[in-house]
């Protein structure tokens, strides 16, 4: 599980300038947005069992804000949550179009069978997955990256129709109206923060993965295609 | 679609009532030092890198509300001035319909028709303020349409008034002006852009449901907008202005954005 490659091994460039650029961007635009999120879930709870703390969530302080705004931080998650949604939208355009453009999706997350899958998640749970080269992603990290693309899209497209009702109504309508868009938007944002756990999780595992993201190299096993790395 | 300068005059600079943070300094000090060490462990007020509380910031306030006139640019970019809101059945209405103001349903301090009337102020040719005999007098329409609030409820109800398109052509208003403008009894106010008063569906409501809107959702006179959310349509009115200059209003002064469109 250490990561290290075994055997002659060369250093390379797994994610390109743009790619963490873009990934760290997100990090930023997906915790604004999320912690943005409860605060203004809290006003009106979907599930009356569940709601968040304030502490944790954005909105500034209960009692500065109440004194400014005459509320507990509803106003100010709006305003980080109608600003972050340009972060997201535009890094997540530039991220998708470079993945098209580039390859960098065909070459990174296919093939993918669900045989692959299986055995990866055997292989992982059984402690076998290798991790020598970094470069290449495994059939599960792959069907998770594609899971979460699918549920960033279907989270603004939710967050539209929330946004725009009206404007957007075929939209809204699609998801069950307001309220069921309300409901997809909010189990997008579950799917998210669990892939989040997961993702943070086995990168802490794989420490290698965690510098790659920063420096963009990795030392990967020497017969890696170079292109295979990029 | 430029209904509004990028900054108005009268916006105040970097949030609302800045100048209570100077009078009331101890008693912030205290609340700072004591958000302080709730921050130790709050990963919302990011307090760790900054050691204050990030959205009270003033140019955060500012960067935010700046972010939020853009976006009061692009909703009118995707606002179209035709298109209508769904309309539903009558069995879907929800009467009584859901309370809210700025306040609880039993402080609601209902207005004294006998003094009442609807005044008229700024870009209008004819300023005679309007008894609720005369604007009864006038052609009346209905509509059901979903009411949604910023907050995250909605419902479905049944409104019925004078199409406000007709009443400005009535008042001879400046329909080139900017905004329309609303003041209201119990001390709300309210802006909107000029595009959204003309909207076909824009309604200065006196029943809901078929009957007299009850005291505490507007007697006598509210305004109903379809395409805009519930803080955007001031009930208790008791005097219209068209004007250009952004009067701004209750929770848009207080962060809220000012076009919310839906």
């Amino acid at each position: 599980m250490s990561g290290h490659a075994k055997g002659p091994t060369r250093v390379v460039m797994v994610h390109p300038p743009l790619v963490r650029v873009v990934h760290w961007l997100n990090v930023i635009a997906i915790f604004i947005m999320v912690g943005s999120g409860w605060r203004i879930y809290d006003n009106v709870p979907i599930f009356h069992w569940l709601t968040f703390p304030i502490w944790l969530s954005i909105g500034g302080d209960p009692e500065i804000t109440y004194r400014h705004n005459g509320d507990t931080g509803f106003s100010n998650a709006l305003l980080w949550h109608f600003a972050a949604m340009w972060l997201l939208v535009l890094n997540g355009l530039v991220y998708l179009a470079y993945g098209i453009a580039a390859g960098r999706f065909r070459m990174k997350l296919f093939p993918l069978s669900p045989r692959a899958v299986l055995r990866d998640m055997i292989a992982a749970a059984t402690f076998k997955l290798d991790h020598d080269d970094i470069s290449k992603y495994n059939a599960v990290q792959k069907l998770l990256y594609l899971g979460v693309l699918c549920i960033l899209a279907l989270v603004v497209i939710s967050g539209l129709a929330i946004w725009k009702p009206v404007q957007f109504w075929w939209l809204t309508n699609l998801l069950g109206g307001f309220q069921g868009a309300r409901l997809v938007h909010f189990l997008c944002m579950s799917a998210i923060v669990a892939f989040v756990v997961i993702h943070v999780s086995l990168a802490i595992l794989v420490p290698s993965t965690i510098k790659a993201m920063i420096t963009g190299k990795a030392r990967v096993p020497a017969d890696t295609p170079p292109r295979a790395a990029e | 679609m430029d209904f509004r300068p990028f900054r108005s005059v009268n916006r105040p600079e970097g949030g609302v009532s800045q100048h209570s943070l100077v009078e009331h300094r101890k008693l912030i000090e205290t609340v700072e030092r004591r958000g302080f060490l709730r921050g130790a462990v709050s990963l919302g007020s990011l307090a760790l890198l900054t050691g204050c509380d990030v959205s009270n910031d003033a140019s955060i306030q500012k960067t935010l509300r700046l972010i939020s006139e853009w976006n009061d640019r692009v909703q009118a970019f995707l606002f179209s001035p035709t298109r209508l809101a769904p309309t539903y059945s009558e069995a879907e209405v929800l009467n009584p319909p859901r309370f809210n103001a700025f306040y609880l349903k039993s402080q609601v301090k209902p207005v004294d028709i006998k003094s009442w009337k609807l005044e008229l102020a700024g870009l209008v040719e004819t300023r005679k303020s309007w008894t609720l005999d005369e604007l009864n007098a006038l052609p009346q329409v209905s509509q059901i349409t979903r009411h949604v609030c910023v907050e995250g409820w909605d419902y479905i109800g049944k409104w019925s008034g004078i199409a406000f398109a007709e009443f400005l052509k009535r008042i001879g208003a400046d329909t080139k002006a900017k905004y329309v403008t609303f003041k209201c009894y119990d001390g709300y106010s309210g802006t909107i852009d000029m595009a959204s008063a003309m909207h076909p569906q824009t309604q200065l409501t006196l029943r809901y449901a078929d009957q007299v809107l009850p005291d505490a959702y507007g007697f006598p006179v509210r305004i109903r907008i379809p395409t805009k959310l519930g803080y955007k349509t001031p009930k208790w009115i008791t005097a219209i202005e068209v004007t250009n200059t952004y009067r701004g209003g209750y929770w848009e002064d207080r962060g809220y954005n000012f076009f919310g469109g839906i």
